[in-house]
């Protein structure tokens, strides 16, 4: 059995909590629930939900993760935090007293950044669980209804969590209305102030349109055919919105992975420098901390990146030892910023050099090679493509441009290139879950080769032709 | 702020587990996967002649998730140890050392598995799925024991010791020693303190064979193997034939299956040499079918047996031999309940002479089939095609 009792995990909160209220850290009220590998299995295929509608791709998730544990190939991770007002943890009964107190150190970080950063101040952290709660009733409904029934949901769920992250990058950001893009469309249309106006010839004003549909390119694609497909059936609408709201939740997670995990660790170290640990906890501690930050040699290990960057802010601002005084600069970094902007403001070349970060690309001969590595010449470029594969970079800008494209309804997209092209063989099977949701013509037009290509998928045939 | 521990209770972990639909969801659509792409994997070299129990890997499509991705092109970062040089090679492209798969929160499935392990008996069973061996005809019924197996059928007075059943014999003993009781004046009564066994006490178990009774069915598989069939036609024709016969293997026990390899001259090998074993030399098809016509003679007569014959050739044939393999086949079509001849004839392939589909077409008979072959991925059609039209053309 187990070498700790829940009363012995009370005792060491007690200590821990004195640390983060010393330190400063700003946490919603906390839950831990005590699992065993199994739950977490289950735990892991639903995100740590305790309850989540059910599709086949959370059993495919399940079977992964039990055959890479079965077989040794990954262990479970010592923590799993849901973002939410309380939230929610899970302990491994198994693990050891030093495993779960370092697993609450660490915890209780995260809890503060859920709480105070800016990236996920627009999710009601309070009513999380209850969503996942009432998506999972809602769709156990429509499964059971037997007028729609599992084989019409599923196809809808399929092309929705195909398309959910095809949203906007920064959800804390206020969207604009109707009426603010009929104003700025106004705005832009008039003639700039000229102030020779007496001397030139008017120019011809021209009316914009204003019934273009829609009026500036939409990047929520879901949201969009939902509001815009007057075909779609009530539950199917429904469908729409909950895979929405799901990539919702876990969207600003995937923007501030290192920060966040740095964030973690930086604070699971100092609270447990501050606890006293007895030696043989403290030594265990040791391991396990460095197991966890270190570097994976031609990989990112986000906890190293973002530890590596918290301890050169902390020196740089003098907190080398942190908790002698709370300094305010970390705890802003905290809030305002995400992966993208952290790496951006604070990753540096002498960082850059001392993790060695290297840029690679596929020869073409089925080969990964190492393109630059972080020298004089090169950082920088090594560093920005870090910065586009960060977060909500790896997916493509997908935007939609118009929804009634040569007057025939089809559905015309624009993917923003930035260098990197569509994978096409994805790009084919993901118009097919968009045409299941639009029902018309689908064009998406990309960059190939150098060349604006446009895809093209009617239902029938998928068709590339440059334009 | 507040902390609450709840406890582990085993309880709790033992009654949900609430991925069990999803996870039964997600097999169910493997299967179907697997079945949708089964011309595929047939097609696949590395099932044919291969043991039951072998893993294969099959790849699935249709179960991916898919979603705009970055191509190719896409240059990733990585950490190195320390002195890592441009030019440096660090992985294979597609392999997990790959781009990591950033953005995933840690709970987002990561990179999709491409291809699952299945054993050559599973996609079997799947392809069969949906098939029959045309209807099985009860034949006059010869009686074969399906299993070596015996059942008891009542008692008897005499047998061997093992089947001496011990509680009868002794009720029999008792009910003599009564009768005895009632004849107490019988001067050859024995004494009271005495009563032995006799013979006539003796009990013995009746065993009877257990006879099931089913229908004989044999499949005949002849196959060229002369010089003109090249490794690919070889290995068309072998496909087709480990088809047919793990098709029979896993429908039906009783179901005996002949091979014959036939050059100029034919002979009857093992499953073994037949799948594996190559020759050469001309070809002479009546060889093949005189071979075939004699052992359904000897081993199995029409009248008890559904024999189903196929034939596997790139058509060759030395030009004097036609007409007595036209001969042998109208024979065989009347001997056979299922007369299947397959040409193998790949496209661009080198061929001497002309097809003997050609000299086949006027064999009218219900139960011949001609079927040609041109690539791999015909063969599970042509397979299919077989089978069903046989089917079709008995109920018409």
């Amino acid at each position: 059995m187990t070498s700790w009792t829940v009363d012995d995990l009370k005792a060491w909160d007690e200590r821990i909590r004195e640390k983060v209220e010393a330190f400063g850290l700003d946490c919603y009220d906390q839950e831990f629930e005590i699992c065993d590998q199994n739950q977490m299995l289950g735990l892991m295929a639903y995100s740590g939900m305790p309850s989540h509608y059910p599709h086949w791709s959370f059993g495919k998730a399940y079977e992964r993760t039990r055959t890479l544990y079965d077989h040794g190939v990954s262990g479970l991770p010592y923590e799993m935090v849901i973002n939410a007002n309380p939230a929610i943890a899970y302990l491994m009964r198994d693990n050891s007293l030093c495993l779960q107190v370092l697993t609450m150190a660490h915890v209780y970080a995260h809890n503060d950044f859920f709480k105070r950063n800016f990236t996920f101040s627009f999710l009601r952290a309070e009513l999380v669980v209850a969503m996942f709660k009432s998506q999972a009733e809602r769709v156990r409904d429509y499964i059971e209804d037997p007028s729609i029934g599992l084989e019409r949901v599923e196809p809808i769920l399929d092309a929705a969590h195909a398309l959910a992250y095809n949203c906007r990058r920064n959800p804390a950001i206020r969207m604009t209305g109707r009426n603010e893009q009929v104003e700025r469309a106004l705005e832009a249309a008039r003639p700039p102030h000229d102030p020779f106006a007496s001397l030139h010839i008017r120019p011809e004003y021209e009316q914009p349109d204003l019934h273009r549909v829609p009026l500036e390119p939409e990047e929520n694609v879901l949201l969009f055919i939902r509001d815009n497909n007057p075909r779609l059936t009530s539950w199917e609408r429904d469908l729409l919105t909950i895979a929405h709201n799901r990539a919702q939740y876990f969207l600003p997670q995937i923007e501030t992975k290192a920060i966040n995990e740095g964030w973690a660790c930086y604070w699971h170290r100092a609270i447990m420098n501050a606890l006293d640990l007895p030696q043989e906890l403290y030594m265990e501690f040791l391991v396990r901390h460095n197991q966890v930050v270190r570097p994976i040699p031609g990989n990112i290990n986000p906890y190293h990146l973002g530890l590596t960057i918290w301890d050169d802010i902390a020196r740089k601002n003098g907190a080398e030892t942190p908790g002698t005084k709370k300094d305010e600069t970390l705890f802003a970094i905290r809030e305002v910023d995400r992966d993208a902007s952290f790496l951006r403001r604070f990753l540096t070349e002498d960082l850059m050099r001392k993790m060695d970060l290297f840029e690679y690309r596929s020869n073409g001969n089925e080969e990964l090679v190492i393109d630059k590595v972080s020298d004089e010449q090169n950082w920088e470029q090594v560093k920005n493509t870090l910065i586009a594969q960060t977060g909500m970079g790896s997916f493509p800008v997908i935007r939609i441009i118009d929804a009634d494209h040569g007057g025939n309804r089809t559905l015309y997209l624009k993917h923003q290139f930035d260098g990197r092209e569509l994978d096409l063989k994805y790009a084919e099977e993901t118009m097919h879950h968009l045409h299941k949701l639009w029902g018309r013509t689908i064009r998406l037009e990309t960059e190939l080769n150098g060349k604006t290509t446009a895809l093209t998928f009617d239902g029938d045939a998928f068709n590339k032709k440059a334009a | 702020m507040s902390t609450v521990f709840r406890p582990h209770s085993p309880s709790e972990s033992l009654q949900s587990d609430r991925s069990t639909g999803d996870r039964q969801r997600h097999r169910e659509k493997v299967r179907e996967a697997i079945r949708d792409n089964i011309a595929d994997i047939v097609a696949e070299q590395a099932i044919i002649g291969r043991s039951g129990d072998t893993v294969v890997k099959v790849p699935i499509r249709g179960i991916k998730e898919y979603r705009f991705i970055y191509g190719k092109n896409t240059p990733g970062v990585g950490q190195g140890d320390g002195d890592s040089q441009p030019g440096q090679v660090i992985g294979k492209a597609g392999n997990d050392k790959g781009p990591p798969e950033q953005g995933h929160g840690g709970n987002e499935p990561g990179t999709d598995y491409y291809e699952t392990d299945v054993t050559i008996d599973e996609v079997i069973d799947l392809m069969f799925e949906d098939l029959e061996l045309p209807d099985m005809e009860r034949k006059a019924l010869r009686e074969t024991l399906a299993q070596r197996h015996t059942k008891r059928l009542g008692y008897k007075r005499f047998g061997i010791r093992a089947h001496l059943d011990r509680k009868r014999t002794a009720k029999a003993r008792i009910a003599r020693k009564l009768a005895t009781g009632r004849a107490e004046s019988d001067a050859h009564a024995p004494s009271e303190d005495r009563f032995p066994f006799h013979k006539e006490d003796r009990r013995y178990r009746r065993r009877k064979p257990d006879i099931a009774y089913e229908s004989n069915a044999v499949v005949v598989c002849v196959m060229d193997t002369s010089g003109s069939m090249d490794t690919t036609k070889k290995y068309l024709a072998r496909s087709f034939f480990f088809l047919l016969y793990q098709f029979v293997r896993t429908r039906y026990d009783m179901v005996e299956i002949v091979f014959i390899a036939h050059d100029t001259k034919a002979r009857e090998v093992n499953e073994d040499e037949f799948f594996t074993k190559g020759e050469s030399g001309g070809t002479m098809i009546s060889s093949g079918y005189g071979t075939a016509l004699d052992i359904i003679e000897d081993r199995y007569h029409p009248g008890l047996w559904n024999v189903y014959l196929v034939h596997c050739s790139d058509g060759d044939n030395f030009t004097h031999d036609n007409a007595e393999t036209l001969k042998l086949a109208r024979k065989l079509s009347k001997v056979c309940k299922l007369f299947g001849y397959a040409e193998v004839r790949p496209h661009g392939s080198a061929s001497w002479g002309d097809s003997m589909m050609h000299h086949f077409e006027g064999l009218n008979f219900n139960n011949f089939h001609a079927l040609s072959i041109e690539s791999k991925n015909d063969i599970w059609p042509a397979f299919k095609r077989m089978l069903r039209a046989e089917r079709e053309a008995e109920t018409e």
